[in-house]
């Protein structure tokens, strides 16, 4: 299978090729042709790491869609044990967009909600790529307030490019939804942990996605808007101001985290974690168990006023 | 007689001038809902809504006040907050140019006026939002001040009441806006737990951001007739799911019909429903309307 690449990718392909060309010429061949493989194997290190180190921020954007991503469903069957899956909200339906239910996690009992994006053209076509329904919020809300009940903590994954923009979905209150679960999360009086594993776009993301901890992964992305429609909307011009859009935006983990709008970076194997998904599952988990941990010792009390305290002072501006 | 029984009056069309093509426009109105060309100042006096049709047009936050409120009751809280630029935006104008303009635009700071007054003689804490000021859009200094409000609200057991106009986030504060949105609800759970009534009000235009945070959280949500009423733009929609959409699509009385809100009240209603609304949840004496001397004109100096 052939991994999808990106322009900005190109001179270390091209060195890939170069590399594995000499190294089938080193092989039993002379001193030289040893020599020469050593060189590029260098020069390929560098180049990955200059080019990869130095992401542009649409460059992440274009990572973060990666249609070869690892998908929540992956990561939950890569970190978590014995996933349960729970079905509906009890009102209308079962939002497939969102996969939620119990599982553990080095051996301890968590709830697990994962905004789910298809693995391939059929599985998209199923998870209406990701973009949740009114039903989709509501049945994340319920099985969050079985996690308040049952008293284990919750972890997020969100990817979504929005929640969708649909007939049904105004019909069936998608602003209320979102607005009613974000108020509700402010209720579940539990750990929960959010990690933005790909597309984080706006509304759509934050609908389950209020977070003691809210993680990021290195190639993710998390904003009001997509740069797209931000393209569209304030240059009036849409392609070619994509990227300035998305460096305008500061929607990149390291600018968030600078902003001290999210709480951790996780890193990324180079060359993002659709090259090396292992390397990706291992990160997420370590930096998940520590957080469980930190939030676990804490009192239910002071757990709560951290949450209220936290998004209490989100904002920036000025007194005169 | 009460709003909620008051029958629909009957006007009668005014006769557009002779020559059209040389319609003043600081004489005549041409209805946008009907085509109705009505003198400026009745249709001004009818608080910009069209006798004929019945079309709302939008309305300042200026007039909204006076339109809602107990005459002179308003005392204006925290309007000295000022955006603070916090991403350095820039696209095809800087963001501070554009604040600086909008300011001159509204003489307001920002995009929500937001204060201590009375209805019908019952205390409240107002957030009118603006959407002349950038689009009535919700940035640091507008989530800001609709906390506050809210807070202010619960602290001196006011009825919270907001009025949105608003085409969603300031998306030149990107996610600093969308951090508005988890800021106000937490204040409308804050006021579920106090029992701290809270009504929204609903205007033209009431999409995205807005509608997914404190305004869709109201114990009672109000919404003036026709508003545009939802959460993804309608282009959007019709290029997703490629069909064309119901001509009732997003409106007020859509919604409503979907369950989402609880009354559709005509803006020249508003101020009374609001009145017997009010002094129910107060359980104060009900204010005959005929009695309520308070009662606002928009030719107000
Ligand atoms: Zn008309």
């Amino acid at each position: 299978m052939t991994v999808q690449t990106f322009d900005f990718e190109k001179p270390i392909l091209d060195l890939e090729k170069k590399v594995a060309d000499a190294r089938a010429k080193a092989e039993d061949g002379p001193p030289e042709a040893k020599q020469r493989l050593k060189r590029l194997e260098r020069e390929l290190e560098k180049t990955r790491v200059n080019i990869y180190a130095n992401l542009k921020a649409w460059d992440r954007v274009l990572f973060a869609r990666h249609p070869d991503r690892p998908r929540a469903l992956d990561y939950i069957e890569a970190i978590t044990t014995e996933f349960v899956e729970l079905h509906g909200d009890r009102l209308f339906g079962d939002d497939k967009a969102v996969v939620c239910g119990t599982a553990r996690f080095g051996g301890n009992p968590i709830v697990v909600v994962g905004q789910q994006k298809g693995r391939d053209t059929k599985e998209n076509v199923t998870r209406n790529f990701g973009m949740m329904h009114p039903e989709g919020y509501r049945k994340a809300l319920r099985v969050m307030r079985l996690a308040e009940k049952f008293r284990m903590p919750v972890l997020i994954f969100l990817d979504t490019p929005g929640a969708y923009p649909g007939l049904g979905a105004e019909e069936r209150g998608q602003a209320e939804a979102i607005a009613r679960n974000i108020q509700e999360m402010f209720n579940v009086k539990v750990p929960i942990i959010c990690v933005v594993i790909g597309e984080g776009a706006s509304g759509g993301a934050l609908g389950v996605g209020l977070a003691d901890r809210l993680l990021m992964m290195e190639n993710a992305w998390y904003c009001v808007i997509s740069p797209e429609g931000c393209a569209a909307i304030l240059w009036r011009d849409g392609e070619e101001n994509r990227p300035r859009a998305a460096e305008a935006l500061k929607l990149t983990a390291a600018d968030l985290m600078e902003l001290k709008m999210i709480d951790e970076i996780v890193p990324e194997p180079l060359g993002g974690a659709h090259r090396f998904p292992q390397e990706a599952f291992e990160a997420v988990s370590r930096a998940v168990e520590k957080n469980l941990k930190e939030l676990g010792a804490m009192e239910q009390s002071e757990l709560m006023e951290a949450r209220y305290a936290k998004y209490r002072q989100m904002g920036e501006f000025d007194e005169l | 007689m009460s709003w909620f029984r008051r029958p629909t009056p009957e006007y009668i069309t005014i006769n557009p001038p002779q020559q059209r093509e040389r319609i003043g426009r600081h004489v005549w109105h041409k209805c946008e809902g009907c085509g109705t060309v009505l003198r400026r100042k009745e249709w001004e006096n009818n608080w910009k809504v069209c006798p004929v049709c019945g079309e709302h047009d939008r309305i300042t936050a200026d007039e909204r006040i006076r339109l809602l409120i107990d005459e002179n009751s308003l005392e204006e809280t925290n309007a000295n907050l000022v955006s603070s630029d916090p991403l350095k935006f820039t696209d095809t104008k800087s963001y501070p140019d554009r604040i600086a303009a909008a300011r001159q635009k509204t003489g307001r700071n920002d995009a929500v006026i937001t204060g201590r007054a009375t209805i019908g003689g019952v205390p409240v804490s107002l957030a009118i939002m603006d959407f002349a000021f950038m689009g009535g859009s919700m940035g640091s200094v507008v989530g800001e001040k609709i906390a506050r409000a809210m807070e202010l609200a619960i602290a001196e057991d006011r009825v919270c009441i907001t009025l949105a106009a608003t085409g969603g986030a300031r998306m030149q504060e990107a996610t600093f806006s969308l951090m508005q949105l988890p800021k106000t609800c937490l204040l409308c759970k804050r006021m579920q737990d106090t029992g701290t009534p809270f009504i929204s009000i609903l205007t033209d235009p009431s999409t995205a951001g807005i509608m997914a945070s404190f305004a869709s959280l109201g114990d009672i949500i109000i919404a003036e007739p026709g508003a545009y009423v939802g959460f993804a733009g309608k282009r959007v929609i019709e290029a997703t799911i490629r069909q064309t959409l119901p001509p009732d699509f997003q409106t007020s009385e859509f919604v409503q019909e979907h369950g989402f809100i609880d009354l559709v009240v005509k803006r020249s209603d508003m101020r009374d429903a609001l009145i017997t609304l009010l002094r129910q949840i107060r359980h104060m004496e009900a204010l005959p309307p005929e009695e309520d001397a308070a009662a606002p004109t928009p030719e107000q100096s």
